[in-house]
């Protein structure tokens, strides 16, 4: 059997269907699973074998509510199903993957599926939630009205995905015979479900029934969003803090250790002030990094986002933006890479190409340890009324400062536009309590990725740091710090003309260069910079207090603000590229955003400045 | 009278979607979504300003509308204004697509109706 070539298969459906959480069942992938319409925007493709020995190709698509598409990510799925997606024959068997939970909306577009006249079979995933709808499917009946295999899986369970691979082993389903042209499908949706579905008992009130009461309240609901963002912003600092104490220890002591082991010299002060003291900085940063994803992550699984996006709606029109923005901005706030890749769920271009310029004003989490870094040095750690962190307020306020530009620069971008319509249409999914395991697999995973990161990237830049302030050596005879000789020292120099007026001093300017190929490098390198420099070799995670005595808090701000807008990251630059296919667009992006941080760090030093005399 | 115009938590029937142009698609759309002639739908909320967008419930489904896409959408006369929130149009009898007349019990709302009518 296995001589066989690969059946092709792919599963389609509706937004939230479930159908990436049933790719992952049967593909044993990760993808990333979440609780709103578009979390999967382009084709993926993986592999399974089945019990019987039969390999099988399986395409997840993004969902789509019909075949007549209408953004980007849905093109995609009509071009694959019509089987003409470029170099990507038609699947061999067309997977319908269509919600128990919703069969009225969900059957509807697995009928116009069945009018392509193609092999299909029907999932009806999350069959073990009807009962709790007080509902049965009479699923032979389905099976024998549609004339085509009907299979039931409970794509978040483990072994829910049984029945597909039964139905895949299976003999291929002939063709379906296709409704006469100009049928009205609704109707027969109607029909389908008056024949196959029984109510066994009562209805009771859903439970989003009561939660919207609160959630989409004009007052309440506006409170619980803010309250919600506060709470991540405040958890960031709060109960990271013991976690970071033991990491910046462990740090510290693996310095010392090895620092007593090395003899005095170029190994040791590479691997002491280069690698641990650059790399080591950035690693106290994962508790951070860690609760800023469980907050966003469990936001995404809850199914909270499209009601945040509803009731930021009007706000995101007043900058000529769609509720539709609101999703892609808000992964941005994880890293601008998957946020511009999301908006391909917009469907007006325009909007699309705004949202994509606006996206990396969002504070993405590699810019979070340069924030955490400069407030743990120089805000207090107070508690204001009692209750607030003062250094969690700050921090609020920083990510406030990105988003309420990212409106200013929205509406300036729209400022000519054409008065046409901003589709929002917006599903709004059921609500979901956030899995502990889901949660722990994409948490560890988000782990993963940033200890590869440090791992490979910052590691390697950190060395290169490393050598830029070591090398070449000061002149025999020469006085002043060695540092100032070397190469970084030089570059500092050569760009603190420039940067002089906000306030940066040269080891900032030197740290600003590597930040570009990924942010948290700035933290990296600083320590590099001030670690090498410094004459005792302890220096390693002492950076906070070292530039508490260094700079001036007119200084500190200065560099805040510089990174709400910091010039962006080379893989920012890469997808805005990649998703618009323009050059222009992201000489644009970088012009504006280097300006705008440029401006900020002026006003942010010299109101310091003033203020505190 | 059109969805835009109904009042919190009322429930109406849906007559008919009113293209704004011959290529308008979010009046197709619309007709994806399931808002199609002789399905109930229910207000559920406001958005926060200016009580734009709209959170509308049918079926199953919710779905965010704007005020401008609720337009589009005209609901049948007997749908009353004022209608209490809970006491559904017994609409399958009136439309013409539906298989049964469904028995319009005391507590069938305007949301269970159309997937709980009763086996033929």
């Amino acid at each position: 059997m296995t001589d066989l070539p690969p059946l092709r298969v792919a599963l389609v459906g509706n937004p939230n269907c479930g159908k990436t959480a049933i790719f992952n069942q049967l593909t044993g992938s990760r993808q990333k699973v979440a609780n709103y319409a578009g979390v999967t925007v382009e084709r993926k493709a993986g592999r399974l074998v089945t019990p019987a020995g039969r390999r099988v190709q399986v395409l997840d698509l993004p969902g789509t509510y019909s075949l007549a598409a209408t953004s980007p990510d849905e093109a995609v799925t009509r071009d694959v199903c019509r089987g003409v997606y470029k170099g990507e024959p038609a699947p061999d068997l067309l997977v319908s993957v269509v919600a128990a939970t919703n069969l009225r909306l969900h059957l509807r577009f697995m009928l116009e599926l069945r009018q392509l006249g193609r092999p299909m079979i029907v999932v009806l995933n999350m069959i073990d939630a009807i009962s709790k709808q007080g509902l049965t499917i009479d699923i032979p009946r389905l099976q024998a009205e549609l004339g085509v295999p009907v299979v039931t899986a409970v794509g978040i369970k483990r072994g829910g995905g049984q029945n597909i691979l039964a139905a895949l082993d299976a003999p291929p389903p002939p063709p379906p015979t296709p409704l006469p042209e100009g049928t009205d499908l609704h109707a027969e949706v109607r029909r389908l479900l008056a024949l196959c579905v029984a109510r066994t008992s009562e209805r009771k009130q859903l439970f989003e029934d009561k939660l919207d009461r609160w959630v989409l309240h004009p007052v309440w609901g506006m409170l619980i969003l803010f309250v919600l963002l506060f709470i991540m912003f405040q958890a960031v600092f709060s109960w990271a803090q013991p976690f970071m104490d033991m990491l910046d220890n462990g740090m510290k002591s693996l310095g010392d250790h090895v620092g007593a082991l090395l003899p005095d010299g170029v190994l040791r002060s590479l691997v002491v002030d280069g690698i641990i003291a650059g790399a080591g900085t950035v690693i106290v940063f994962l508790p951070q990094i860690l609760i800023l994803f469980l907050w966003i992550l469990a936001l995404e699984e809850s199914g909270y986002l499209p009601r945040a996006a509803f009731m930021l709606d009007k706000l995101m029109a007043s900058a000529g933006l769609s509720g539709r923005s609101f999703i892609p901005l808000l992964s941005s706030f994880a890293c601008a890479v998957p946020g511009i890749m999301s908006t391909r769920t917009i469907q007006n271009p325009r909007d699309r190409m705004v949202t994509i310029m606006i996206a990396p004003l969002m504070t993405c989490s590699a810019r979070l340890p340069v924030y955490a870094l400069l407030i743990g040095a120089f805000i207090p750690a107070r508690h204001i009324a009692g209750l607030f962190n003062l250094q969690g307020l700050v921090l609020f306020g920083l990510y406030a400062a990105g988003i309420l530009s990212a409106l200013v620069v929205a509406r300036v971008l729209k400022r000519r536009a054409t008065t046409d319509e901003h589709p929002l249409l917006l599903e709004l999914p059921n609500y979901r309590l956030p899995g502990l395991q889901s949660l722990s697999i994409e948490l560890w995973q988000r782990a993963r990725i940033f200890l590869s990161r440090v791992g490979t990237i910052i590691v390697t830049l950190s060395v290169l740091m490393w050598a830029l302030s070591s090398f070449p050596a000061p002149p025999a005879g020469a006085t002043g710090p060695a540092i100032d000789y070397s190469l970084a020292g030089r570059i500092g120099h050569l760009m603190l003309p420039f940067f002089q007026f906000i306030g940066f001093n040269w080891q900032i300017c030197v740290a600003l260069i590597p930040g570009l190929a990924a942010r948290e490098v700035a933290v990296s390198a600083l320590a590099t910079v001030y670690s090498v420099g410094a004459s005792e070799a302890d220096a390693a995670s002492q950076l906070a207090p070292l530039l508490s005595a260094q700079w001036s808090l007119a200084t500190a701000f200065s560099l805040l603000a510089w990174y709400v807008y910091a010039p962006q990251c080379f893989s920012t630059l890469a997808v805005i590229r990649r998703e618009t296919g323009s050059w222009r667009l992201v000489w644009i992006s970088t012009a504006y955003l280097f300006g705008m941080a440029y401006a900020a760090s002026f006003l942010a030093y010299h109101i310091t400045r003033l203020i505190s005399g | 009278m059109r969805l835009n115009q109904l009042s919190l938590r009322t429930a109406g029937v849906i007559d008919h979607i009113e293209a704004l142009s011959t290529h308008d698609a979010i009046a197709q759309r619309l007709g994806e979504l399931g808002f199609v002639p002789g399905e109930p739908v229910k207000v559920i909320a406001f958005g926060p300003l200016g009580g734009d967008p709209m959170a509308v419930e049918i079926g199953f489904t919710r779905f965010a509308l704007r005020r401008s896409e609720a337009h589009r959408i005209v609901l049948r006369d007997n749908t009353a204004a004022t209608a209490p929130s809970c006491a559904a149009q017994p609409h399958e009898q009136a439309d013409p697509a539906a298989p049964s007349p469904a028995t319009s019990t005391a507590d069938s709302s305007s949301r269970q109706a159309p997937v709980a009518g009763p086996p033929a």
